[in-house]
């Protein structure tokens, strides 16, 4: 393409052969401002967090996940009401000075009651997501990198699982062992896992042919070191993005096998129970029984739905700047 | 295509067997026999009882049995109510579930795609932020308490629509609104991502230069391929929707399969909650089974990524 040369005095166009020598200038060169660094360089984790940091919303998600483990942890302990003790004559109270978040049909304290539930379900949340990730990085891990024929095998093996639904075994176990703490996460792990295993064989299957694996193979390093030292780190990235996606659905399914009548059992409190409990008084007036346990439910899920969008987009290297 | 559908074939065969062997080994490790009540019953009667349901042959001969039995679409009876089988059940609530399930699944889809669709059009202006804020609640409050919050403003204070049951089309748009909202949430998301990606194509832009009707080029050329990973999750969404039936008839007392199902279970009719998962497992294996060739089908790309064993 032919660029035009324009007279800027006459704001004509110009002949590029005419063009005067005077119109060449030598650009100055600050000598220093080359030498200078412009950024300091950060390492993976650093600008994922920088990118983070500057994502509002899930910085938003991150901070009431915070601030809600916090509560979670202090605030039973410094109420003055007990979770589970009935105060019958208080029952149905709106919320008020006393009672913050009002009383239920026992008369017991629900803002005591949230933060219990908050223990509960996030406690469920996280171990559910703990086991899915130690199951599925040590099985994913295995088969992306044996390959061939344990691969297909294993491979076989998750489709299988992966097409049973996950919700219905879930209710068909936990009717058999009975509900409880222990058989809830038990029976959420028992086939969530393979979603994670799935994500890290793929993960495993385009980073293992990379230079730095082989020269690693080469040197002779045993297989479980490779794994643990070369693959996991670079995988970690959708990993930890699977990881904040499994805590609000695994507190989803808590929620819902609490109304299936499969949750955890009274008197316990998770949020899940308490929004089954009150179902019926909220055709009664009595929202805030209701209201409670279903906005941190629903606040929950939205923070780390949010968390997990944001940790997706900072933890993408081809999205770094 | 043939060894992709035989492929798939065998392994929904395989996961059928495994869902129906795994709900036979928890029911054999059920402590106690099923005829086992509180009040005690005559041991002559009991032994008849177990000869009856070939409760006194050993495991494997059971378990033989009661393989023909699901082969033959035999649920098997119900312990709590004698005088009904878990067919009987599913005869009269799975029409009101399979209705319920459909138009839900219509509804979200019908949304969910044209949210998507005007989000990733008007992208980062304000429907695309709306749109999207809206896919979030959707996808994070969970359908029970959205149920209940529709109940509480729309049937009780506004008295809009019946609070309750299942007699006319009135009464189908709370239940329906509750269930659909999540799928839809999730169907807007991906359509409007998928969506974003198409719109840059190469294709896309060929059309535009040749003088295509924008309409035209959103709904044949870009919208065909932007629906594609919505195809994929359609089992995992279906999956969603008929679980959260069981939720949403319990609250709405509808009487469709769910309803039976809370029942079985908060009554402990071991037969019935078994019968029922049996069924909508296998349901629900074989719709994914659908949607895998439907897939095959609609996406001519597929045949070579599955040769990679993918």
């Amino acid at each position: 393409m032919k660029t035009k040369w324009v007279d800027q005095a006459r704001q004509e166009p110009v002949q590029a052969s005419e063009v005067p020598d005077a119109w060449f200038v030598w650009k100055k060169q600050d000598k220093a401002a080359l030498e200078a660094v412009s950024r300091p360089s950060l390492s993976y984790w650093k600008d994922a967090w920088r990118r983070l940091v500057q994502n509002k919303l899930a910085m938003t998600g991150f901070v009431f996940l915070v601030l809600l483990t916090i509560f979670a942890i202090f605030a039973p302990i410094l109420s003055p009401y007990e979770v589970n003790k009935q105060d019958l004559p208080n029952q149905y109270q709106p919320p008020s000075q006393e009672h913050w978040f009002g009383t239920d049909n026992g008369g017991r304290d629900v803002f005591t009651r949230t933060w219990y539930g908050a223990r509960i379900s996030l406690f469920v949340g996280l171990m559910a997501a703990l086991i899915d990730f130690t199951i599925g990085i040590i099985y994913g891990g295995l088969s992306g990198y044996k390959g061939g024929r344990t691969d297909h095998i294993m491979m076989r093996i998750i489709e299988v699982l992966y097409g049973l639904p996950y919700l219905l075994v879930v209710i068909l176990l936990l009717v058999v062992l009975g509900p409880s703490l222990g058989t809830i996460i038990l029976a959420l792990t028992v086939t969530g896992w393979v979603g994670m295993a799935r994500i890290v064989r793929g993960q495993v299957l385009q980073i293992k042919n990379y230079e730095f694996v082989l020269a690693s193979k080469s040197f002779g390093t045993k297989t479980s070191r490779i794994i643990r030292k070369n693959l996991l780190p670079n995988t970690m990235g959708p990993i930890i993005v699977q990881m904040t996606l499994t805590v609000p659905s695994a507190i989803f399914a808590e929620a819902f096998l609490s109304f299936l009548g499969l949750g955890i059992q009274a008197p316990f409190a998770s949020w899940g129970v308490m929004a089954n409990d009150s179902l019926g008084s909220i055709l009664s007036g009595h929202w805030w029984t209701l209201f409670f346990p279903a906005f941190f439910i629903s606040f929950t899920m939205f923070a780390f739905n949010v968390l997990g969008d944001g940790l997706q987009d900072a933890l993408d290297p081809k999205l770094r700047k | 295509m043939l060894r992709y559908v035989g492929k798939r074939l065998l392994m929904m065969l395989l996961t059928l067997w495994v869902i129906v062997s795994l709900t036979f080994v928890l029911m054999v490790t059920i402590p106690g026999s099923p005829f086992n009540s509180e009040r005690g019953t005559n041991e002559a009667v009991q032994s008849n009882l177990e000869a009856h349901y070939n409760l006194d042959e050993p495991y494997i001969v059971q378990y033989v049995l009661y393989l023909k039995s699901i082969a033959t679409f035999d649920f098997g009876p119900s312990i709590k109510q004698p005088s009904q089988t878990v067919n009987d059940m599913l005869g009269r609530g799975f029409p009101i579930s399979f209705e319920l399930g459909i138009i839900t699944i219509i509804v979200a889809v019908i949304s969910g795609v044209t949210l998507g669709v005007f989000a990733a059009l008007k992208h980062n202006q304000i429907i695309d932020y709306l749109a999207m804020g809206f896919a979030v609640l959707g996808i994070s409050i969970p359908n029970f308490v959205l149920a209940t919050l529709l109940i509480q403003q729309l049937a009780v204070n506004l008295e809009w629509f019946p609070v309750a049951r299942w007699l006319s089309p009135t009464h189908m748009i709370l239940p329906i609104t509750a269930l659909a909202t999540g799928p839809m949430a999730i169907i807007a998301r991906l359509t409007r991502s998928t969506m974003l990606e198409v719109l840059t194509q190469d294709y896309i832009k060929m059309a535009r230069a040749k003088g295509l009707a924008p309409w035209k080029i959103i709904c044949k050329h870009a919208l065909k391929n932007a629906l594609m990973p919505v195809v994929t999750i359609m089992g995992t969404l279906l999956a969603g929707i008929l679980t959260g039936t069981f939720v949403i008839e319990k609250i709405f007392a509808v009487p469709g399969m769910g309803k039976y199902f809370v029942e079985s279970i908060n009554q402990r009719d071991y037969p019935v909650i078994m019968g029922t998962t049996v069924f909508y497992s296998a349901f629900l294996i074989i719709m994914l089974f659908l949607v895998d060739i439907a897939y095959g089908i609609l996406d001519p790309r597929i045949k070579l990524h599955k040769k990679g064993g993918k």
